[in-house]
């Protein structure tokens, strides 16, 4: 019978979970904790610069790899650090288990040093969470942590640890974690029969049927399930921010993302549609534009792992509870089952049509932005020339704003987990971190962080970790020397009155900033230059490369859903068409 | 429409500020609540109402349901139930007056369980329609404070709300 500190269990339940990677932050709180890691090898603790960092990073990881991220931190302002990175990861069901310290259990409530109340924080953003009230809960309360984080609807899970449970000296008798039995928690995997029949048969005998697919797929591996019912139906098929990369991005059936930044193709679709498939995703209202408005004749199934997502903004006809992975094997295997089949003059017409929006106004189709030239260069170029310089098979995480966007449009993805960003919560300074947690999952692959300069320098700091780990990221910069996104917005709706959106040459060097991390530092000014920089840059394969490209200003993002009161299909093509 | 929704939850720390708090947080409605452990005292019943439309009472039942501690609830107004609530109610009881607030609690049927030479404090029990009567019946000048316990309930019949 082994007699171990809390530490110790703490340890040692992480390593039983298969946990490669901590990332965190010490102090006074959890420095029990940091001295029973210093004395184990089963898993690699990562120091960031920033708590926030290190939620990110565990995200970033997890959304690379699907494997539950890991972030400790101590108490007071370690745990309010980590909020937005624990916000960031609720929003988009990311699975992350969060350890804080916390101050001695006499302590808790008396206003102590670096004491707050974490699990009250914390609550609205998380999916569950535990505080220690014993060292002996310690092996099972983080089995279940992993487990609630990663089962049915994934989520953040925070445990928080005072840290007398963790005291080397009081050791006791460590009993580690059996299965979890859990008499409230029972997430639903297996769709019902009936519904996923009824489900089929009306996707069958649809005449304009369109598949719209968020973040579920990718998290759910449910990719391949979903190209096979796809090609099955010849159904095109649309992603949210979410959910790119789960439908092969190059495949003439993808008709792009939809929603406020999507493709005109995919709105119109969406808007015409007699079907709708929607599969993990959740009728977000970047998604719906006006709910009242939304997809008109549109019969609506969907299937998702959260029933609390279903019917939600927009009443599904047919709902499907279950994991997308399930649900959608078994409606592939229905399909070579049941006689019907596709009308293939009504389908035949369906893609004529979405053809005919794709040629009237696709942005893969023409390009509907001036042209890149000498000094003049369109951070849509920017995006295309990372997608040539890394065959479009990068890991790529971005900030938020109008980079976030374009990386979004123009960066086809072939592959799930390849397309990282911070869809719900919109947060910036997610770029950095998220892409060293991927790089730490995948130490051969191209990874890189599309960001803007007002983005980057919420968790700039990270480049020292980088140092440290070496962790050979690629982060392309488009400067536009403007909190892009907030600018677009006041042309369109404040006439153009900038209010705190510009920095008055107040910007580093970024360069030398680079430099001064220990990082390779490069700029872009004319486009001639843009390809030969891009191939340079991920030629050093054990270089982390900042290039500050400084693209257009003037730029928006567009198509952009007219809001309020739009449809979908209610969009501007650019500053001056309207679709 | 006015709802009682009955849970079964965890009887663990915690558990309450969750179900609390995504009220608040998503913007419902609480009117009442109690709580306390059951039989089984690893458990804790919730009973709760508050006010929506099918739309929004379908919305707080399966958020409810998604909290991890939440085992089990019912919306006890879809079916035929027996809701009750327990009052206690300090009333001025002076000369003449004093005679009068003994028939009112006579006529509901509630029970005189502390008494001064100024004041009666009631106890009454029944649904928040006749607690409210019977306030009404004393005159909320001569009414000088009231503790309510909110809405309890169970379903009629056989049907139970377990594990
Ligand atoms: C933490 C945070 N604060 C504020 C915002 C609001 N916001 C959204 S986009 C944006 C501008 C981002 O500027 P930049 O990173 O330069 O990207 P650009 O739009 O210029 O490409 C801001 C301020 C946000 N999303 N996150
Ligand atoms: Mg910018």
């Amino acid at each position: 019978m082994a007699l171990l500190s809390g530490g110790e269990m703490l340890v040692r339940s992480l390593a039983a979970e298969g946990v490669d990677f901590v990332f965190g932050y010490p102090g006074g709180a959890a420095l029990h904790i940091y001295d029973a890691i210093f004395q184990q090898s089963e898993f690699k603790h990562i120091l960031v610069r920033h708590e926030q960092a290190a939620t990110h990073a565990a995200d970033g990881y997890t959304r690379a790899t699907g494997k539950t991220g890991v972030v400790l931190v101590t108490s007071g302002p370690g745990a309010t650090n980590a909020i937005t990175g624990i916000a960031t990861a609720y929003m988009d069901s990311i699975p992350m288990v969060v350890i804080s310290g916390q101050v001695q259990s006499h302590l808790i409530g008396d206003d102590a040093f670096q004491e707050v109340d974490m699990i009250g924080m914390s609550r609205p953003i998380v999916k569950h969470s535990f505080l220690i009230k014993h060292p002996s809960e310690i092996a099972e309360t983080v089995k279940k942590a992993f487990y609630i984080a990663s089962t049915g609807r994934p989520g953040p899970v925070v445990i928080d640890i005072p840290k007398d449970m963790t005291h080397p000296h009081e050791k006791f008798e460590y009993v580690p974690a059996g299965p979890v039995e859990m008499r409230s928690y029972a997430p639903v995997e297996k769709g019902h029969t009936g519904q996923i029949r009824k489900a089929l048969q009306l996707l069958v005998s649809a005449k304009r049927p369109v598949i719209y697919t968020g973040g579920g797929v990718v998290q759910g591996e449910a990719c391949d399930e979903l190209t096979i019912l796809a090609k099955a139906l010849n159904a095109p098929v649309t992603n949210t921010l979410m959910g790119l990369g789960a439908f092969p991005g190059t495949d003439p059936q993808f008709i792009g993302m939809l929603g406020m930044h999507g493709t005109v193709e995919a709105n119109e679709a969406m808007h015409n549609a007699d079907v709708i498939l929607a599969v993990g995703a959740r009728f977000d209202d970047r998604v719906t534009n006006t709910p009242s408005k939304f997809c008109p004749t549109a019969k609506i199934i969907h299937i998702d792992i959260d029933p609390a997502s279903i019917s939600k903004t927009i009443r599904a006809d047919i709902p499907i509870v279950g994991s997308a992975k399930s649900v959608l094997t078994e409606m592939v295997k229905l399909a070579s089952e049941i006689d019907e089949t596709v009308d293939q003059d009504a389908n035949a017409s369906w893609w004529a049509q979405i053809n005919a929006w794709r040629e009237r106004a696709g942005i893969y189709h023409a390009q509907r932005y001036e042209p890149s030239q000498g000094e003049l260069i369109k951070p849509q170029d920017v995006i295309k020339s990372i997608s040539k310089a890394t065959n479009g098979d990068a890991f790529v995480t971005t900030d938020v704003g109008q980079h976030q966007m374009f990386a979004a449009q123009y960066y086809q993805f072939n592959k799930p987990r390849r397309w990282i960003n911070s869809g719900g919560l919109g947060t910036m300074g997610f770029g950095i971190p998220a892409a060293m947690g991927a790089k730490f999952a995948h130490r051969e692959a191209d990874v890189v962080c599309v960001t803007g300069e007002g983005s980057v320098q919420m968790n700039i700091q990270e480049l020292s970790t980088c140092l440290q780990y070496g962790l050979p990221i690629k982060i392309i910069c488009l400067n536009n020397q403007a909190l892009g996104m907030v600018r677009q917005w006041q042309d369109m709706n404040y006439d153009s009155r900038y209010s705190e959106s510009l920095y008055e040459d107040s910007l580093p060097d970024f360069v030398k900033l680079a430099e001064s991390y220990g990082h390779v530092g490069m700029q872009v000014t004319r486009f001639e230059d843009l390809d030969e920089a891009m191939t340079k840059a991920f030629a050093m394969k054990d270089k982390l490369v900042f290039m500050d490209v400084r693209v257009d200003q003037s730029e928006h993002v567009y198509p952009m859903q007219i809001a309020p009161n739009g449809s979908m299909r209610d969009m501007w093509l650019s500053k001056t068409e309207r679709n | 429409m006015r709802r009682i929704i009955s849970i079964l939850m965890e009887n663990s720390p915690g558990a309450l500020s969750r179900v609390v708090g995504l009220f608040s947080q998503r913007g419902y409605n609480i009117e009442t609540l109690n709580v306390a452990p059951t039989e089984d005292e690893t458990l804790s019943r919730l009973t709760l109402t508050t006010v929506g439309d099918d739309r929004k009472i379908e919305q707080i039942t399966k958020q409810l349901n998604k909290l991890i501690d939440v085992a089990k609830l019912v919306d006890l107004t879809e079916g035929a139930h027996i809701e009750r609530e327990l009052m206690l109610v300090k009333v001025r009881a002076a000369g003449s007056y004093r005679a009068e607030v003994k028939r009112n609690v006579d006529i509901f049927r509630g029970q005189i369980i502390d008494v001064t030479p100024t004041t009666y404090t009631v106890q009454l029990a029944g649904d928040t329609d006749k607690l409210n009567a019977f306030v009404d019946s004393i005159g909320t000048d001569n009414v000088l404070e009231v503790a309510r316990t909110g809405v309890s309930g169970v379903s009629r019949g056989e049907k139970v709300l377990t594990l």
